[in-house]
Order: structure tokens, then sequence, then C-alpha cells
């Protein structure tokens, strides 16, 4: 665990450290440069704005009504024997198809149980190595003009049932 | 997709409210998430500017085209059979790296070029369903690779993650990204051997 957690503290800081070096040596404007980016992700986190509000308004009425509780519940002491928590339930199934909306349930998710908790672990690991696939699979198909899919989905599935199986072991070595 | 989903959420929550007799609680819930996402935000907002000025300078140093052709003999071994110096290579090339580097908004524009140049690709080939412009096309090989390998994910650092478990008082945001790059190494190696076992049959 030891190795994670020094992995964990020393990439940001190495990342930093050699890009800044890098660009010197190259002699790029680093600080001009830096603050052109910066703008940009301004920009982009202004742009993502609306979208967090409305989502994260849907996820608080979706929770205050208590339907996420009873949906849960309905898998949820089945998944728990796998070490999967009832809230984590919805996050699975709503990941698949739209990234955004699973922020609003990651959020809540953290709000509820805390970021360091089990399931914050389980949740923050889940949802930085698993992608939306029928999102993807359309956006992208769409534009090769391709309706047979073939294995892509069978293969999307294994994947995050792997992601998951890691996620789990791991949120259990964390915590 | 999210039209639906969106409206799904709302309906569904105020319904179910209306009937348990938890109506007062969905109008406060209403307006505190409104006001949360928006302080949410503002945290986003210094990691974000960080990240994107740091891959700013990592762009004009080069660094990005130098990872690019670094990950060249990796797409061969992926795709064996899109020739060298194909279209395809460099689109599929940039779109990786924008996913290990989480740069989203720069993923989707190459993979949507990656995937015409490889229809581009099956028509040089003499693929009859794509050298008619027919609508149903199946996928090649190399396109179910290719979008395995996205939906898997590759993010090296989980920037946006990180920002919300420092918003919501984690006393480590950062501790998730030695578990992140193993969960993501793993999950990528079971989906290169599924693609690879796939292809063959």
């Amino acid at each position: 665990m030891n190795i994670l957690s020094n992995i964990s503290n020393i990439i940001i800081p190495a990342l930093i450290f050699y890009i800044v070096g890098y660009g010197l040596i190259s002699k790029v404007k680093v600080y001009e440069e830096f603050i052109n980016g910066a703008k940009s992700g301004l920009k982009t986190v202004v742009q993502i704005m609306p979208t967090l509000i409305g989502l994260m308004v849907a996820v608080g009425v979706l929770r205050a009504s208590g339907f996420m509780q009873f949906f849960g519940g309905l898998f949820g002491n089945l998944t728990e024997q796998v070490g999967i928590p009832a809230d984590v339930v919805p996050l699975l199934l709503i990941k698949m198809f739209s990234s955004s909306a699973a922020t609003g349930l990651v959020l809540d998710i953290f709000k509820t149980h805390g970021p360091d908790s089990y399931t914050g672990m389980l949740t923050s690991v889940l949802m930085s190595c698993t992608e939306t696939i029928f999102y993807t699979m359309s956006v992208y198909f769409l534009t090769a003009k391709v309706t047979k899919t073939r294995w892509t989905l069978a293969g999307a599935l294994f994947s995050m049932v792997i992601s998951l199986i890691v996620s789990v072991i791991m949120a259990g070595m964390m915590t | 997709m999210l039209n639906y989903i969106w409206a799904i959420m709302i309906l569904i929550g105020i319904l179910y409210a209306a009937f348990t007799g938890n109506i007062t609680s969905v109008t406060e819930a209403a307006l505190d998430s409104a006001g949360e996402a928006v302080s949410l935000c503002i945290t986003m907002a210094g990691i974000m500017a960080l990240w994107m000025g740091l891959m700013e300078v990592a762009g004009k140093a080069g660094l990005i085209a130098k990872l690019s052709s670094g990950i060249q003999p990796f797409l061969s071994f992926l795709f064996p059979k899109i020739p060298k110096r194909h279209a395809a290579r460099e689109y599929i090339a940039t779109n990786f790296i924008a996913n290990i580097l989480g740069l989203g908004w720069a993923c989707t524009p190459a993979g949507l070029k990656a995937m015409e140049a490889l229809a581009g690709l099956e028509k040089e080939r003499g693929n009859p369903e794509y050298v008619k412009d027919v609508g149903k096309r199946s996928a090649s090989s190399e396109m179910c690779t290719f979008l395995v390998m996205n939906i898997s994910s590759l993010q090296l650092i989980p920037v946006n993650m990180i920002a919300y478990r420092s918003q919501y008082g984690s006393v480590n945001p950062t501790a998730i990204i030695g578990p992140a790059i193993v969960a993501t190494l793993i999950s990528t190696v079971a989906a290169i051997l599924f693609c690879k076992v796939a292809a063959k049959k």
C-alpha cells in the first residue's frame, strides 16, 4: 500500500516539475503559456456549470424523495455481499449512459458518505477507470455510419466488470 | 440521451416524493443543490485552470507531440493491420494521449476523426459495405478495439475526481491517484486481451 500512496503523493509535484522544466529548456514562455491554458481551463468550468447545476438539482430531488434509497435497497442486499454498497448501484447503471449524470450521483455519495469512506473510495477509483459505454458507442459509430457493432459492447462490459472488481479490491485496501 | 435521463430523474423524484410525503424536502434539495453546484465549480475552477495551464506549457514545449510518437510502437501492437503513416494512426495517438492526460475536450474530436479514418481504411481495403454508401455497415476489428480502449478509460490522473474529493472535505484528495492508475492499467490490459482474442475469431 505504501508504494501506491507514494505514487499518489509524488506524481503531481513530479509532473509539474517535469513540464515546467522541459518547457524552460525548450524555450517556451512558460508563465505566459500557463496563463493562456489556465484561461481555457476556467472557460471549460464556466461551460459545464449550467450542466452541473441541472444534474445536481435532479439528483438532489431524486435523493430527497427517498427514491434512491428505495432503488438501491432493491439490489443492495445482493451487491453488498460482494463489496458494492447500495448507493453505488444506481451510479453503475447511470455511468453506462451519461458521464455527467454520473457526476451528479458521485457528488451525492461524497456528500453523504464522505470521499474517504469505503463507499467514497470505491466511487473515486471506479469513476477514474471507467467511461460511458453507450454514449461513446453511439457517437463514435454514428460518425463511421456503422450499425453492426460486433464485439464492442461485450468488450466494453468485460472491461467495466474488471474495473469494478479491481476498484472493490483497491477501495478495500485503502480503507 | 441526457434529455430523457434528466427528465426521468426529476419526474420520478417529484412523483415519488408526493406519494411518500417527502415533498417539502424536495423543495429544499432543489434549491440547495443548485447553490452547491456553483460552489463546486469554484473549487473546480482552480484545479482545472492549474491543469490546463500545465497542459498548455506541455503542448507548446512539444511534450504532447513527443508522447504521440512515443506510443507508436504500442499502436503497432494494438492495430497491426493499420499501415504506418496512415491518418488513422495519428488520430488514434492524439485521442489516446488526450485520454491519458485527462483532456476530455480533445479526446472526442480526435476520436471521431479516427473513426472516419478507420472507415476510410475499410474503403481502401475494398470492403463492399464501405465502398458503397449503404446504411448497414459492420464495425471493423480496429474500430471495435479502438472503442473498447476508449471505454476502458486510459486516464492517468483523475483530475475531476480529485477536485470533487477536495470539495467534499477529503483529508487526502490525491490519495486515489495510485489506486486509480493500478485499476486503469489492469482494466486496460484486460480490454487489450479481450480485443486480441475477439479480433482473431
